[in-house]
Parts: C-alpha cells; sequence; structure tokens
C-alpha cells in the first residue's frame, strides 16, 4: 500500500517538474495550453490518491495528517487555474500583450511553480522547505513581470527584493533551529527533518528557538503578505497575468503560512520557549485593520482584491494564533475557503479586465447588464468573500468570531471591526461596477465560465453542508495544531 | 592549538564585519565592486578555515563556491553590466556617511547583544561566528535601505547572502544541502539582476529606483 502512496508522491514531483522542461521545448501555444492542464490533472488525480494511502516519511518528504489537504488543495486550484488560464491566455496572445516566446516560458513557469509548492508542503527537511519557497518566490518573480511595462516592471523588482529579503531572513531561522536542535539530536540530517524536531523540541535551548521564531514569522511572514512587508503583494498581483494573480492569492500565501504554522508547532512543543500565539495574533490583527482600510481608497479592481487577500491572510493567522480546537478549524477552514473564492474572483476578474480593456474601477460599470454571466459571477464572488451566508466563508469568520468573543471579547471586538469595514467598502466597490450606468469600451470574450462556477460551488456546499469525515478530519487537524 | 583556532576564525568573521563597513561608505560603482569582491573572498577565506577546523570537508565545497562566484564571477559580471549600461560611476549617498557608520556601528551592538546571550550554551565557536553572521547580514540590510541605487541594492543583497553563508558555516555539521542551495540561489539571483537590469535600463535611462516610483498607482491617477 505505501507502496503506491510513494508512487503519488513521485508523481506530484516529477509530472510538474517534467511538463515544465517539456513545454520550454514546444512551440504550439494551444498544445503547450493543453499540455499544461493535462499535466495539472494528473498531479491533481495523484494528490487525491495520497488520502487513501500515504508514503512512509523519511528525512526529506513527508505527508501526514496536516499537508495532505494543503496539497489537495493545491493542485486542486492549479488545476482549474490551468483551464482558465487556457482561455485568457489565448485572449492576450491575440490582442498582442504576450508573444508565442512568451507564452512558452510561461507555460514551462507554471508547472515549475506548482512543483515548487508541491515541494514546501511535502518536505519534511526544513531546509528543503526553504529552498522550495525560495524557488517558487523566483518563479513568481519572472511571471509577474512577463508583460514588461513599465509597472510590471517595477511590481517584480519590488517583489524580487522584498521576497528575498524575507528569503534570507527565513533562511536566519531555519539555521537557528538546527543550532537549537544540533547539541540535542546531533549533527547531520535528522537534526533538519520536522518531525524529528518534533519529537526532540521540549530540550531545545529555548531563548534560542525564540529568535528563530522571530526570523522565521518575519520570513516566511513576507511571503504570506503579512503587514508590515505586505509592500510587494498588491504590485505582483496588479501587474502579473491574472492567472498567476490567481495562484499567488489562493495557492502561495497558503504555502508560506503553511511553512510558519510548521514552526508553531514545533514552538508549542517547547514549554519553555515563548507561546508564539499573541504574536500570530498581533500581526493578524494589524494585517486585518490595515488591509480593511487600505480598500477603500484601490482605483484598480486586481489591487483592491490584493488588499482583500491581505486581509484574509490577517484573519487566518489570528485564527491560528488564538489556538484552541475552535479557533484552528475555524483557521483551517478560512485557508480552504479563501484559495477557493478569491481565486474564483480573479478567474472572473480576469475576464472582466480583458472584456473591458482596462483594470480601473472608474471605467468598469453595469456588468451584470453588459456581461451578465461574469457580472453576476462577481457579485456572487465577492459577496462569499465578504463572509455572507450561505458560502463557505461566513462559516469560518462566524466560528472564529464567536470563539473569539468567548475567549477575548476586546480582541473579537478589532476582528468584527476589521471584517465590518472590509465587508462595507468591498460591497461599495462591488455596487458600482456591478449595476450602474455602462459605459466605455466594451468587447466580448469567450470566457470559460467552469472554473468559476466549479469554486464558487463548492464553497457554497461548504456553507450548507460540510461533509462529515471532512469535519472530523479538520477537528483532528485542529488539535494536532494546539 | 585551540587557541589559535578560535582566534583566527575570529579575526576572519570579525574581518567580513570590517569589510560590511567599507561597503557602507563606498561611492563609486566600480569601488563598491570590488569591495564587495573582498568581502566574498574574507567569507571564502573564513569559510576554508571552518571546512579545516571543523574537519568537514564539504564546506571546502562552500568556500570554493564562494571564492569562485561571488568574488571573481559575479563582480566581474556586474562589472562588465555597469560599463556597458554607462551607468553614472558615482553612486548618490543619501543623508550622511556619519549617520550610516553610526547607524552600523549600532547595528553590530544589537547582533551582539542579541546573539550572545541566547546562545549562552552552545559552542563558543559556533556563538562568535553568529553574532558576527548577524551583524553582517543586518548591516547588509542597511546598506539596502540607506542607498536608492539598484547596484547598491543588488550589492547589499548578496552581502546580506555572505552573512547567511557564514552562519551556515558556523553551525557545525549542517547538511551541505543548504550551502549548495544558497550558491544556487545566487545564481539564479545574479541572472534575475542582470535581466532586470536591462531591462530596467531599456524602460528607464537609469537604475535609480526613485525614477520607478513614478510608477506607483496614486500616481498614474
Amino acid at each position: 500500500m505505501t507502496h503506491l502512496g510513494f508512487l503519488a508522491v513521485a508523481a506530484l514531483l516529477v509530472v510538474p517538474a517534467s511538463a515544465a522542461l517539456l513545454l520550454i521545448g514546444l512551440s504550439s501555444y494551444r498544445f503547450g495550453a493543453r499540455l499544461n492542464v493535462g499535466a495539472a490533472f494528473i498531479s491533481l488525480l495523484a494528490a487525491l490518491s495520497l488520502f487513501s494511502t500515504r508514503p512512509e516519511a523519511n528525512l526529506y518528504l513527508r505527508v501526514d495528517d496536516f499537508n495532505v489537504y494543503l496539497i489537495a488543495l493545491n493542485n486542486l486550484v492549479s488545476f482549474t487555474t490551468s483551464v482558465f488560464s487556457a482561455g485568457y491566455i489565448g485572449h492576450e496572445l491575440e490582442t498582442g500583450r504576450l508573444t508565442p516566446k512568451y507564452l512558452r516560458f510561461y507555460h514551462a513557469m507554471y508547472q515549475a511553480l506548482i512543483f515548487a509548492m508541491n515541494l514546501a508542503l511535502l518536505a519534511n527537511n526544513i531546509g528543503l522547505l526553504w529552498v522550495a519557497i525560495e524557488l517558487a518566490t523566483l518563479i513568481t518573480v519572472l511571471m509577474v513581470g512577463i508583460y514588461r511595462t513599465q509597472a510590471a516592471l517595477e511590481a517584480a523588482w519590488k517583489y524580487f527584493i522584498l521576497g528575498s529579503l524575507g528569503i534570507a531572513l527565513a533562511l536566519f531561522g531555519t539555521i537557528l533551529v538546527y543550532l537549537a536542535a544540533q547539541p540535542v539530536m546531533g549533527q547531520g540530517l535528522p537534526a533538519m527533518a520536522w518531525d524529528q524536531l518534533l519529537a526532540n523540541a521540549a530540550r531545545f535551548e529555548p531563548a534560542l528557538l525564540n529568535l528563530a521564531f522571530i526570523f522565521l514569522l518575519l520570513g516566511y511572514g513576507t511571503k504570506a503578505g503579512l503587514v508590515p512587508l505586505h509592500a510587494w503583494l498588491p504590485d505582483a498581483h496588479a501587474e502579473g497575468p491574472t492567472p498567476i494573480s490567481a495562484v499567488l492569492s489562493g495557492l502561495l500565501l497558503n504555502v508560506a503560512l503553511y511553512a510558519v504554522l510548521r514552526f508553531k508547532m514545533l514552538m508549542s512543543a517547547n514549554p519553555a520557549a515563548l507561546t508564539p500565539g499573541p504574536l500570530l495574533v498581533g500581526v493578524g490583527v494589524v494585517s486585518l485593520l490595515f488591509a480593511a482600510l487600505m480598500i477603500y481608497r484601490r482605483g484598480d479592481i486586481k489591487r483592491l482584491f490584493a488588499y482583500s487577500s491581505i486581509e484574509h491572510m490577517g484573519i487566518i493567522t489570528f485564527a491560528f494564533g488564538m489556538g484552541g480546537p475552535l479557533a484552528n478549524f475555524a483557521g483551517l477552514l478560512h485557508m480552504t475557503m479563501h484559495s477557493l473564492t478569491k481565486s474564483a474572483i480573479f478567474f472572473t476578474v480576469g475576464h472582466i479586465s480583458q472584456a473591458k480593456g482596462t483594470q480601473r474601477i472608474s471605467t468598469i460599470r453595469g456588468l451584470t447588464a453588459t456581461h451578465p454571466a461574469l457580472g453576476w459571477g462577481l457579485v456572487t464572488g465577492v459577496i462569499a468573500i465578504v463572509g455572507m451566508p450561505p458560502f463557505g466563508v461566513f462559516m469560518s469568520e462566524f466560528l472564529l468570531v464567536s470563539s473569539t468573543f468567548a475567549r477575548q471579547p476586546l480582541l473579537a471586538l478589532l476582528l468584527v471591526l476589521g471584517l465590518l469595514l472590509a465587508f462595507g467598502t468591498l460591497l461599495w466597490r462591488l455596487h458600482g461596477m456591478a449595476f450602474g450606468e455602462s459605459h466605455g469600451a466594451s468587447t466580448q470574450v469567450h470566457a470559460s465560465l467552469l472554473p468559476m462556477l466549479t469554486h464558487l460551488g463548492l464553497v457554497l456546499m461548504a456553507g450548507i453542508w460540510l461533509p462529515g469525515p471532512l469535519v472530523a478530519w479538520f477537528q483532528h487537524v485542529a488539535v494536532l495544531l494546539g | 592549538m585551540h587557541g589559535l583556532a578560535f582566534d583566527i576564525a575570529h579575526l576572519l568573521a570579525g574581518g567580513m564585519v570590517i569589510v560590511s563597513f567599507m561597503l557602507l561608505y563606498q561611492d563609486r560603482v566600480y569601488a563598491l565592486l570590488k569591495v564587495f569582491a573582498l568581502h566574498s573572498l574574507v567569507l571564502a577565506l573564513a569559510v576554508g578555515w571552518q571546512a579545516h577546523i571543523q574537519n568537514a570537508p564539504h564546506l571546502y565545497v562552500t568556500a570554493a563556491i564562494a571564492l569562485i562566484f561571488k568574488a571573481i564571477i559575479i563582480p566581474t559580471a556586474l562589472y562588465r553590466i555597469v560599463r556597458r549600461l554607462g551607468i553614472h560611476r558615482t553612486l548618490e549617498v543619501v543623508g550622511g556617511v556619519g549617520r550610516d557608520m553610526l547607524a552600523g556601528t549600532g547595528l553590530v551592538a544589537l547582533a551582539i547583544l542579541v546573539m550572545l546571550p541566547v546562545t549562552a550554551t552552545a559552542d563558543p565557536l559556533a556563538r562568535e561566528d553568529l553574532a558576527f553572521a548577524l551583524a553582517v547580514i543586518l548591516l547588509g540590510l542597511l546598506l539596502m535601505v540607506v542607498r536608492h541605487n539598484a547596484i547598491s541594492l543588488v550589492i547589499g543583497f548578496m552581502s546580506l547572502e555572505n552573512g547567511l553563508v557564514l552562519a551556515a558555516a558556523g553551525a557545525r555539521g549542517m547538511p551541505l544541502a543548504v550551502e549548495i542551495s544558497v550558491a544556487f540561489s545566487v545564481l539564479i539571483a545574479l541572472i534575475v539582476i542582470g535581466v532586470f537590469l536591462f531591462r530596467i535600463r531599456e524602460r528607464f535611462d537609469s537604475v535609480d529606483m526613485q525614477a520607478m516610483d513614478t510608477f506607483r498607482e496614486e500616481r498614474r491617477r
């Protein structure tokens, strides 16, 4: 049985990597897009098979209860995004924003990004985790700058500098964790394997572990878009191709947060070390409030939703910082719901900006009249993301708010304030874009609505009925997270 | 012998901090690149010495990578880029050198005050090494903050990575994977940077980062 699991893990890494190599050499963009979708689909199947059978952990890779669902989510969203991207990219080629040569590069980088994210999620070795996140950063830098406009270059450069800085700080934190482990566990690879670190964490030098966690939180927190190191995120989302915005928001932020959580678990295993909870709560609240205030004055539709991503990352960090079975449950659920909803929104936004030929909110008006499918898709997506019932985001936010009120009423007030601010401004912005008088140029685009409908359908389903095994599984992981 | 081994390690790691300070006050591009090459050379020596006293042959590889890539190839490549692009040879120093030096001194003090207490139980060699490494990292950060020039940013980032390699070398028995990946990342970083410099140049006729600020959303309205 474990043999099959091993095959699945191998497929998760080998398929995207070899697809990336193949795609570099493919000149036909149609075939490239199809191969991209096909490879993402095989990865998705491999990821799903991990639910039934999983391999033994070794010093490098490990599949456990926590990462298995993130791996499935990662491959699901990258598959649907590849479907969306096939249609989106075709339009970019027609309008001449991208040339076939760049498309070849784009598809190869897309698969390489899936490889890097899968590797980060599968990694058991904290050094390997770091390498994978670094690889993902460099790939996304290249993809953000792919349009080569002035704004895209500025965004990519800013992302490169801030991202590498975060990565550098995270490496220093990783070295410190090794130094804390080395006197207890001896030299060599085991002192970098996460499961063995966890087993021995209680005997580590707490002061060193504290310092390491600060660096790791700063480093990976930058990648997760947490304030005050979030400055790259809105630019990178706004200037890159929309499928990349969807993957960045839906997946890469999660991967970075996942890394933080792994180290949080190490910290919790050492009774003398500082409790990471208050730090995460602090960063979470600040990100939430800051982003909620910033959403108000955005003039660019992708930037608007990028700030909303910062807001949601704040909420998730807050939830895990609160800790305890209920808040962790809410955090896990919110991570899933945010990924699905935000990528669905970016799918719609991508088609909308192609149809209107602009990303400026002031020129996007009356979408429900001119483009009913896209307009109503956007309305549904925004209603889901601001946390209105019956969607899944409502469930997770409600759980978080009620559990916080029971434990820390004052903090809950801040949380609710942030949620309401974002709620109001997003709906207000939506009103203008979806309804109102339509003006400005607009063309019809050939949009594939399937990815968006799948995501929103799943979010709706989660809001109405969560399957029993999924609930049991979320509860189990919530306890693991402590 | 142990005393001497320790002293040499100390001297080399301390030397990196001094060279980091030298990076801070350079006001010419070529001089900055030369000092960076010196920084990497000292790093290679420090890592080589660690390899010798720890009896860890894999660290010789790291030292060789530092020597070949960071002390020779990268400065040469950047030198060529600068010459080919005809970038202004002088670097604008924002604020004063004195202020930067004072801030740098403060950061070194901070690094020592932070690192020494938390590593009280660790091996003294690793302790000092780590304190110096943190100082180099913070000085690299400072260089990135106080200069607006793309070349200074790149050099600041690379000197910061040198600090990371020093820290990794000081950690006894740390597996090779990490060092190789650091070297690898620098290589990729160079490619990315090279491409970027060309593209930025192509678009802006300048590598002054302030020229880019005009493209922020707020001003585009």
